[in-house]
């Protein structure tokens, strides 16, 4: 007897199209992302190739088109990231070891775990209204770059504390079994057990953050950033201005000229926003290999 | 032979499970034990309570009392860092820290303040020895430990828990996921420590526990039904749900 002889043809090709029409379907909802972003990335092109050079890198802006350059906006934006780092990385680090490895398992820590993955997702001119009030009127630190800096670190704390969350979360239970089998205490298993195979998670989410905190704009609008800075800050309480805000200056402008000037800062800010993700792709896959 | 470990009346409660009911049993030293039972019986539990793992199961309780040398070992003048440090143990799967095989023996040794590297160095060495790994591993020590075979991972975390010194080694079903090469390797391991060392192992399998042990134990339930030395327990059991799980007839 044939085996195959009562087969339902008709209802297996049925399945099968279904099967075709929805793949199709995902294919081409790809396929918007994909083509929206090679879209911006032409047209950004085309519009700011002509004034990308190395005057654009060392010129302050100005009235003219011909000088400007986005000097302060770089520096800026450099500074900010120089206190951002390692403020964020501690202090996010620091919360997520305290919540995985040592707080007790009860509602408070569950508040406490809702409350960060919430902020995680609280658009980022709230927390220029927060910086606002609390760093430039309470703190009384005024418009200037340590404001900006300390807003913006909030801005990627949260992100950071679930990112560094999950890579320690990552680490089998039966590590931290063997560790402690053999007399270590708590801290020293953390540190000498969990949060090495930690490290990589962790920095890939750090990197993250960055390149978020890179390009937003409106905390730094409501901080205080200056959008005409013709000058580098030299100490923490100067005013000041940053990449973004830069960019939102020359596009605002009515001159064809700094359109195009603003094309040319965005190309770069992608170029370096690129270069960030990359390096955290690159990190994620060579730690993996070993674990 | 003298009696190291000994279980008074202990009861564990996992929250509301009574997983031990009034264990009472003692363990000789520098001797092999086998816990025998079949799956959740209790043996796995009772082993750990020998090193306070079960310290880090949220809502264990335990009544009754346990004593090693004498020494209650759940009262407060205990300090459970250096309990582990004098009780080791080998897990089911073998897990090696993803370090080095040098760094994985020199691990307890620098937890508890070893930082000479000469010393370092020799306590590699002899707990590599003692483990029957040396010779295989000795040319290889800046290797990843995750490099060698399943059975070599094995007696490298043998190795690593001897390195800190231990007098009792505690072994959790070590070679169940080993194929037989290891096993009958490891159980030759056993059989040259057991002059050094007081080994209490669980084990899965009865035949292992006749090969290997100078004294076994029997559970069922939470609870000890008999224990004696393994010759006489094997030949001639006392109670009869001991005789029925030795001829198979149920776990």
């Amino acid at each position: 007897m044939n085996i195959f002889q009562d087969a339902n043809r008709q209802q297996i090709a049925n399945r099968r199209l279904k099967d075709h029409l929805l793949h199709t379907l995902f294919l081409l909802a790809t396929s918007v992302g994909i083509i929206a972003l090679t879209v911006l990335i032409i047209d950004i092109i085309i519009d700011g190739w002509a004034h990308l050079s190395p005057d654009l890198f060392t010129n302050f802006p100005s009235r003219k088109a011909e000088n400007a350059g986005m000097k302060s906006g770089l520096i800026g934006s450099l500074y900010i990231l120089l206190i951002l780092i390692p403020l964020s990385f501690v202090m996010g680090v620091g919360a997520a070891i305290y919540l995985e490895e040592y707080a007790p398992k009860n509602k408070f820590t569950r508040l406490v775990q809702l409350n960060i993955s919430t902020l995680a997702g609280v658009p980022s001119i709230v927390y220029g209204i927060l910086g606002l009030a609390l760093f430039v009127r309470m703190l009384g630190l005024e418009k200037s770059l340590i404001s900006g800096a300390l807003t913006m670190t909030l801005l990627v704390l949260p992100v950071i504390i679930v990112a560094s969350q999950e890579a320690i979360r990552a680490v089998p239970r039966s590590r931290r079994d063997a560790s402690f089998a053999l007399g270590a205490t708590k801290w020293q298993t953390v540190s000498r057990s969990v949060l090495p195979s930690s490290i990589p998670g962790i920095l890939t989410g750090v990197i993250l953050a960055v390149s978020r905190a890179i390009g937003e704009t409106a905390p730094l609008i409501i901080v205080g950033a200056s959008t005409y800075v013709a000058f580098l800050p030299q100490s923490l309480t100067d005013a000041f201005t940053a990449m973004p805000i830069q960019i939102y200056n020359w596009i605002s402008r009515p001159q064809v000229e700094f359109k195009d000037l603003g094309a040319s800062a965005i190309i770069i800010l992608l170029a370096i926003l690129i270069l960030l993700n990359i390096s955290a792709v690159i990190i994620r896959n060579r730690y993996q290999k070993k674990f | 032979m003298a009696t190291l470990i000994e279980a008074k009346d202990l009861d564990l409660f996992y929250t509301d499970f009574h997983a031990l009911k009034k264990v009472n049993l003692t363990i000789p030293e520098k001797a092999v034990t086998a816990f025998i039972g079949p799956s959740g019986c209790g043996k796995s539990t009772l082993l750990r309570t020998l090193n306070r793992m079960n310290d880090m199961i949220i809502g264990t309780r335990i009544e009754g009392q346990l004593t090693i040398s004498g020494t209650d070992i759940y009262s407060n003048e205990v300090d459970v860092e250096t309990l582990r440090k004098k009780v080791g143990m080998v897990f089911q799967q073998p897990n090696p820290f993803p370090k080095s095989i040098y760094d994985n023996i020199a691990y307890g040794p620098r937890l508890h303040g070893t930082t000479n590297k000469k010393e370092l160095d020799e306590i590699v060495e002899t707990s590599l020895k003692s483990a029957a790994l040396w010779d295989e591993v000795k040319d290889h020590l800046k290797r990843s430990a995750l490099s060698i075979s399943g059975g070599q991972q094995q007696r490298l975390c043998i190795a690593r828990a001897l390195a800190v010194n231990p007098d009792i080694l505690l072994m959790d079903e070590a070679t169940s996921a080993l194929d037989p090469i290891s096993t009958l390797k490891i159980e030759e391991l056993v059989q040259d420590l057991r002059d050094k060392y007081t080994i209490v192992m669980v084990t899965h399998n009865m035949h292992q526990a006749a090969r290997v042990s100078n004294q076994t134990v029997f559970f069922l339930n939470g609870e000890v039904i008999e224990f004696d030395e393994t010759e006489k327990l094997f030949s001639n059991p006392g109670d009869k749900r001991t005789e029925d799980y030795i001829s198979g007839r149920f776990g």
